[in-house]
């Protein structure tokens, strides 16, 4: 492991200041939160000096407040703590589901939402369910605030939308509303600590009458992003989200996907795969609406 | 003694001597020693599969400030192929082939400086698979290699042909009224400890050394490591730390010379500790293997013939398992006409280690599989046709030997009225058996036995403990000479501390080690008898031992009270000094371990997804000494062999650079993907020991393959050949089949 720098600013601006500054000065500079992949990348992946800014002492990535129109999370909240919210839980399952799939308690106890996004691995494990939910990330910088919704975020293979001066403060998700359920699955070959060989989140808005009025589907380790697939969405939308309109969705899927082969899983395993994980994700985020 | 009834230690579960110092963290495993001045070693590997090393200039290094020593292949001047895997000198032979190393005052220091090396290499085609290296026209990995050292023909991948036949298999065919037949394949897999290889060495301006290092065996260490620097054994003491896993992995060296060599040059003490991607890449794994076997039976079951063709990946250099697997792969049956062949086969990949019955999970999947298609063919019970052939006593086994009390029949009796047998697998789950078997080994041994002033026991015995012998050493001690076991302590004596003693492998320490601390023991027995005669004025045939004390024999007339071995101790100084038994052997007769499992699992269709439901294996331990050890030894292979089954291989590119160099995507079963792993020990005395002992630690490895795949034929309606059963290949083969 390289020499490092380490700094734990208190305010959002100095710490958008210490951003810009090792920015301009060309110090490479990581921010920091739960460090579940940071402290792994220190060891294994280069040698290279840095400045490590954490973010876990601001106030703004600490909060989580569940409105009636908006639920904000945090972008340093680790998951052990979000999991344990009995509230949150209840109005997103699927997405809190697919925080709790990350590592094991011990990483959650550190691992964060933000941290998984920001990582912008295609197989981040809380994307498409962040997707799915229609989520929108709350960045700061050196030009102020600005929003983006999670589908734009990720720009390549642990690449994204972010300028060196700016960070992620926390993630804005729509509250569900009505009957809504979502629902995340991901296939993995074992049953936990392996990364998504594919990944599917859904959620559906469904009348009285059990017709899917809203859905959006997003899918993730089969593309060198996460994806949204309007298509499966709309294979759902207007049906009783019976298995007919979740095969179409499921087809949507794998037609949406452009994966590769490596030592997870091969290009047709996982065209396959990810259609299966929309149905099967489909099918629980429907009984979760009809619950709720 | 095989019929000792009555045992009062022996099959109790008491906590084991090294227990707390584990829990607690403070035992000290092989990177944990530190010595002042202490340099840090590492080392640099080739990242091509296969090459000519044209030059290495090491000047950069040495020229990085920190670095004390840099050294080459040409540096580890004997110990051939040996020598030659510790740093490569012509060719590298693998990715991750160690060519040249540092030391410097920090790992970090130590790592920059690896940068600075620089190796010329000519890139060679690497040879990966058994159908490479034997095809027309193969790249060569060693052109100076001939199959069983015959010159006469051209030199060839194939470095050695084993056969085993008796019989006229053609007739026994001829006879069958059923045969099944395939070609499996089973690949690569790591022995997988947690604990990376670790050593620490420091050189004398007398070139005495000394080693502290994680390892199976310091003797073997010490004999290795002399060999590679030219040295004496006599000039090198090695001390084993405690050991986190080895699994046969930890029989061999790849450190210990480049630390020794790098603390001679730079006069400080060198810690050497692999990365998991080092471990990975360059050490360990046990053979990937290419099997055709083929059996044919009777409409009665009984087996008229069976042939095998096992082809198994030595590495780099030779020496697969592929004699154990010829030895194994019949083992289980009663036979009249076979033939087995063998070949040891050249790839460029890191040369293979003993791995936990080394070569018998991979040639016993393919034959247990066949077994179970001959079984359906047949219409039988797979147990019952296993049984219709078993090995029993008188036996005489495919490899020569004449089998004694063998518990394989037992075994299998005990299987088919266990009720997690007799009860059907669960609704849209499939059920697999097979058997498993190992040989066991003895060799040579020594223990000591230190009696304290209070008639506290010390055991100082050689065999490194990887699976709880501490503690069955203590309770054969408790028993023999009739004392708590909280009496006793076993230690694991360095080089200069204990008698020679063969490496911890073959399943032989309980064995072996044990036969040595029972003797040593007895000479103790025959030494308190003498003070005691001598305190009572008795001759010494005038005194037996008892319940851990002295007593007159009866009808002996002597008004004495009973001398308890602290009595004895503590009045040693008077009656002849210090107590203190010992014995050295060659322990005969170790006796082979057979099993049988049986899988109960589940298959996703949409994903391909293997589930292991439940898991029961039955195995003869001769005599468990510590049951709950026995029982761990039955689940740990029995994970082992699932995980192979399941989802473990090395994965490589075109260019023969391994993909999967860690524990994410190399992937051993974690806990929540097994089931409760049920174990039935089955006790058939081996007769070769004074209390029934046999290996135990091996054979549960061997025969999970072949159950998890028999369970997967059995859920899926057709057969997969090749393991490992990942999702993608089952996947395939489902969409193949429907
Ligand atoms: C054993 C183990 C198992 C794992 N299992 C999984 C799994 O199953 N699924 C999965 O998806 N991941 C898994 N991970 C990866 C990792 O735990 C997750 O990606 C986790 O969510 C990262 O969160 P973190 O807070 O630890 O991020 P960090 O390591 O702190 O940061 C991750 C990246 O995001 C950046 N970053 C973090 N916060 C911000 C911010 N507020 N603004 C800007 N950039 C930021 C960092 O600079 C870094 O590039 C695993 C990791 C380990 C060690």
């Amino acid at each position: 492991m390289g020499d490092y720098a380490y700094a734990a600013p208190t305010t959002v601006d100095s710490t958008v200041e210490l951003l810009s500054s090792s920015a301009s000065s060309g110090t490479r500079t990581q921010v920091l939160a739960g460090g579940t992949d940071v402290l792994v990348q220190m060891r294994s992946i280069d040698r290279v000096p840095r400045l490590i800014v954490d973010v876990k002492q601001l106030a703004e990535t600490n909060a989580l407040s569940i409105g009636e129109d908006e639920i904000y999370i945090g972008a340093a909240i680790p998951s052990a703590i979000l999991n344990e919210n009995a509230e949150l839980k209840g109005k997103l399952p699927g997405l809190i589901e697919s925080a709790d799939l990350i590592g094991s308690t011990q990483i959650q106890g550190r691992a964060t939402i933000g941290g998984n996004l920001c990582n912008s691995s295609p197989a981040g494990d809380t994307i498409p369910a962040l997707i799915a939910n229609s989520a929108v990330c709350h960045i700061v910088g050196a030009d102020g605030e600005r929003n983006v919704p999670v589908e734009d975020f990720v720009t390549g293979v642990g690449t994204n939308c972010m300028a060196d001066h700016e960070f992620l403060l926390g993630l804005r998700v729509p509250a569900p509303k009505g009957n809504t359920g979502d629902a995340y699955l991901r296939f993995i070959p074992r049953t936990e600590m392996d990364i998504a060989v594919a990944g599917a989140g859904v959620r559906v808005t469904l009348d009285d009458g059990g017709t899917c009025t809203a859905a959006r589907v997003g899918i993730g380790a089969v593309a060198p992003t996460p994806l949204l697939v309007p298509d499966a969405a709309d294979a759902l939308i207007g049906t009783q989200v019976d298995d007919e309109a979740l095969n179409a969705a499921a087809a949507a899927c794998s037609a949406a996907a452009s994966p590769i082969s490596d030592k997870r899983g091969t290009v047709e395993y996982r065209i396959k795969v990810v259609g299966v994980l929309c149905k099967r994700a489909g099918a629980i985020a429907r009984d979760r609406a009809k619950a709720s | 003694m095989a019929e000792a009834v009555d045992l009062k230690a022996i099959g109790t579960r008491p906590v084991r001597p090294d227990g707390v110092e584990k829990v607690t963290g403070r035992a000290n495993f092989g990177a944990d020693l530190n010595l002042p001045g202490m340099l840090h070693g590492k080392i640099l590997r080739s990242p091509h599969a296969h090459a000519r090393i044209k030059s290495v200039d090491l000047s950069g290094a040495l020229a990085v400030d920190g670095v004390l020593a840099a050294i080459s292949g040409k540096d580890i001047p004997g110990g051939g192929d040996l020598g030659d895997n510790v740093l490569a000198n012509e060719k590298v032979l693998y990715d991750g082939h160690a060519v040249a190393a540092v030391a410097a005052r920090s790992a970090f220091i130590a790592e920059q400086a690896l940068d600075q090396i620089k190796v010329e290499y000519e890139v060679l085609n690497p040879v990966l698979s058994i159908d490479d290296a034997i095809a027309d026209g193969a790249t060569l990995v060693n052109e100076s290699q001939h199959t069983n050292g015959d010159t006469s023909q051209p030199a060839s991948n194939i470095a050695a042909v084993t056969k085993f036949e008796r019989g006229d298999v053609d007739k026994g065919f001829a006879e069958a009224d059923a045969v099944a037949e395939g070609e499996f394949r089973v690949p690569t897999a790591h022995q997988g400890y947690i604990e990376p290889h670790a050593c620490t060495a420091t050189i004398n301006e007398e070139g005495k050394a000394t080693v502290w290092c994680c390892t199976q065996g310091q003797f073997d260490v010490r004999s290795m490591t002399a060999n590679c620097l030219n040295k004496q054994v006599s000039d090198i003491r090695v001390i084993p730390s405690e050991i986190g896993g080895g699994f046969g992995g930890k029989t061999t060296i790849y450190l210990e010379p480049v630390a020794v060599k790098l603390s001679e040059i730079s006069g400080r003490p060198v810690k050497m500790v692999m990365s998991r991607e080092e471990v990975f890449r360059a050490t360990g794994p046990t053979s990937a293997t290419l099997c055709r076997v083929k059996v044919g039976a009777k409409n009665d079951g009984t087996i008229t013939a069976a042939t095998a063709w096992l082809a198994y990946e030595a590495g780099a250099y030779p020496g697969a398992p592929v004699g154990p697997g010829c030895m194994s792969v019949l083992a289980p049956y009663d036979l009249e006409n076979f033939r087995i062949e063998g070949l040891d086969v050249l790839v460029t990949k890191p040369k293979v280690a003993a791995y936990r019955a080394p070569g018998a999970p991979q040639s016993m999947h393919a034959m247990e599989c066949a077994i179970d298609d001959l079984a359906r063919k047949l219409g039988m019970d797979p147990i019952d046709l296993r049984l219709k052939n078993a090995a029993d006593e008188g036996t005489v086994a495919p490899y020569g030997p004449q089998f004694p009390a063998i518990g394989l029949r037992a075994c299998l009796e005990a299987a088919k009225v266990h009720p997690n047998y007799t009860t059907p697998p669960a609704e849209g789950q499939g059920r697999g058996v097979a058997v498993g078997f190992w040989f066991n080994i003895g060799m040579q041994s020594s223990a000591e036995i230190r009696i304290a002033e209070n008639g506290a026991v010390t055991i100082m015995e050689g065999s490194p403990d990887i699976g709880g012998s501490r503690a069955s050493m203590c309770l054969m001690a408790a028993e023999t000479l009739g004392i708590p076991y909280e009496n006793i302590n076993a230690h694991v004596g360095d080089t200069e501390a204990t008698g020679y003693c063969n490496t911890t492998g073959g399943s032989r320490t309980t064995f072996a080690t044990g036969m040595a601390v029972i003797e040593a023991c007895e000479d103790i027995i025959a030494q308190c008898k003498e003070r005691a005669a001598l305190t009572w004025e008795l001759d010494v045939d005038q005194v037996d031992w008892e319940d851990g004390q002295a007593v007159p024999k009866p009808g002996v007339n002597a008004d004495v009270k009973p001398l308890s071995l602290a009595d004895i101790a503590r009045s040693a100084g008077r009656t002849g000094g210090p107590l203190l038994g010992r014995a050295s052997l060659n322990a005969q007769g170790p006796g082979a371990s057979f099993s049988v499992n049986w899988t109960d699992v589940e298959v996703d269709r949409e994903t391909g997804k293997v589930d292991v439901k439940a898991f029961t294996g039955v195995q003869d331990a001769g005599r468990a000494i510590h049951p709950s050890y026995v029982e761990g030894q039955m689940q740990g292979g029995a994970v082992q062999g699932l995980g192979w089954a399941l989802n473990e291989e090395y994965i490589y590119n075109d260019d023969g650079v391994m993909e999967n160099a860690g524990f994410l995507d190399y992937r051993v079963p974690v806990t929540s993907d097994m089931p409760m792993i049920d174990t039935q020990i089955v006790e058939v005395p081996n007769p070769s020991h004074p209390y029934g002992v046999r290996g135990v630690g091996e054979t549960p490895i061997v025969a999970p393959l072949a159950a998890t795949s028999n369970a997967v034929r059995d859920v899926l309606g057709f057969r997969i050949n090749d393991l490992p059963l990942s999702p993608p290949r089952v996947l395939a083969a489902i969409d193949e089949n429907e």
